[in-house]
């Protein structure tokens, strides 16, 4: 898929880094980081039309989970597809995020190419 | 002439006639035989020609037919060394983003507390791991004490781990430099604060400042990958320098501020 606007929601900085640098594979990607939920809705309501949403779960001030509630909730954004990337790999926690709406569930550490099947498939590229 | 002689010489025209007749339909018969002959000899012969001229293009065909069949096995061993090629290529370009990553973050900033929480997340996030801790050396007492950690609920008493130089497993790759690898989870309670899962020397060239120590990977992870080990020697060296240099740079802005204040209240009350 070309010119794609992705969301990488990640209070780390060596993860935010390591997913928009695998994003970089699809052309000409813009890649719009926030650090937390909160940030993530911010930058949710700007200009930018969001294709695909990259959450971390473990998150200060609003965490992933809640962060793909709200999105799921939203008339305007409840279509925009929504891979969880965490350190939680329990079966539970796995069941509990595709159950609150995400699309895809992927536990860390990533292999970027994972993350871009992954990518590619709910974007039909 | 009379009528009787006019009467015979007519009978034995037309008995001519029926004779010569006669002989035309025999030779006709004989001819169309004949033809029908040639005709069976010339069908019979072209056929021959037609089923030799066949067996030379099957012969043809099943020649191209093998040799396009040799190519195919040819082509599918091609593709299948370039699948197996490309997965390699994918891993390899996944490691050097890893590393890349990595190398890019432990030297972004000269804040000591920052660059500890980058190995942090580079232990957490890339290798993979849930209990760990790093440790640093002091050099006048020649102890390794934990200034880092992580699952202290998985690893009681990781937060608070030290040891001595030369002592025990961690002392031991804190004095040799050398990497202690276990590779597995050995179940049943084999994994002890003393005995790691593995145990990374910090260098800078020969001269090991401290210690990572990894006890407990994340459940979705079973052993350490080829990228770890990549990992660690990367975290072995730029992890070491990077936490020297902000430690130096830490002790110094400290110093530079004791200084300035000092030469603040000298200005002030002078």
């Amino acid at each position: 898929m070309e010119n794609a606007n992705f969301l990488v929601v990640e209070d780390s900085p060596t993860m935010r880094q390591l997913i928009s640098f695998s994003l970089k594979r699809f052309k000409n990607a813009k890649i719009i980081e926030a650090v937390d939920g909160v940030d993530a809705l911010k930058k949710l309501s700007g200009p930018d039309k969001i294709d695909l949403i990259l959450t971390d779960i473990n998150m200060p001030v609003m965490d992933g989970l809640k962060l793909v509630s709200l999105v799921r909730q939203n008339a305007q954004l409840k279509n925009i597809p929504i891979i969880i990337i965490t350190t939680e790999g329990a079966e539970e926690d796995r069941e509990r995020g595709l159950a609150l709406g995400a699309n895809a569930y992927i536990s860390k550490p990533i292999q970027s190419s994972h993350l871009i099947k992954t990518i590619s498939e709910l974007l039909s590229v | 002439m009379s009528e009787e002689s006019k009467a015979e010489k007519f009978l034995e025209i037309f008995n001519k006639g029926k004779e010569f007749t006669e002989e035309l339909l025999r030779e006709n018969q004989r001819l169309r035989y004949r033809l029908a002959s040639m005709e069976t000899e010339a069908a019979a012969g072209a056929s021959s020609d037609e089923v030799r001229r066949m067996r030379d293009q099957i012969t043809q065909l099943t020649e191209e037919n093998r040799r396009i069949a040799q190519r195919f096995r040819e082509v599918e061993e091609e593709n299948k060394d370039f699948a197996h090629r490309y997965i390699e290529i994918e891993e390899q370009n996944n490691n050097l983003a890893n590393l890349y990553v990595a190398s890019y973050q432990l030297h972004s900033t000269l804040d000591f507390r920052e660059v500890i929480q980058i190995v942090q997340e580079i232990i957490i996030n890339l290798v993979g791991a849930e209990a760990f801790a790093i440790l640093l050396l002091d050099e006048k007492t020649n102890e390794l004490k934990a200034i880092a950690y992580e699952g202290e609920d998985v690893m009681p008493g990781v937060a608070t781990i030290s040891t001595r130089l030369g002592e025990g497993v961690m002392g031991t790759v804190a004095k040799t430099g050398e990497s202690y690898y276990i590779n597995q989870d050995v179940e049943g309670g084999a994994i002890t604060l003393e005995k790691p899962l593995a145990a990374v020397p910090l260098k800078i060239k020969e001269h090991v400042i401290g210690l990572i120590v990894i006890y407990k990977l994340l459940q979705q992870k079973d052993a350490f990958s080829a990228v770890d080990y990549e990992l660690f020697s990367l975290l072995a060296a730029h992890a070491a320098t990077a936490i020297f240099s902000s430690k130096l740079y830490s002790q110094s802005e400290r110093k530079l501020n004791t200084i300035q204040s000092f030469l603040d209240l000298l200005t002030t009350t002078s």
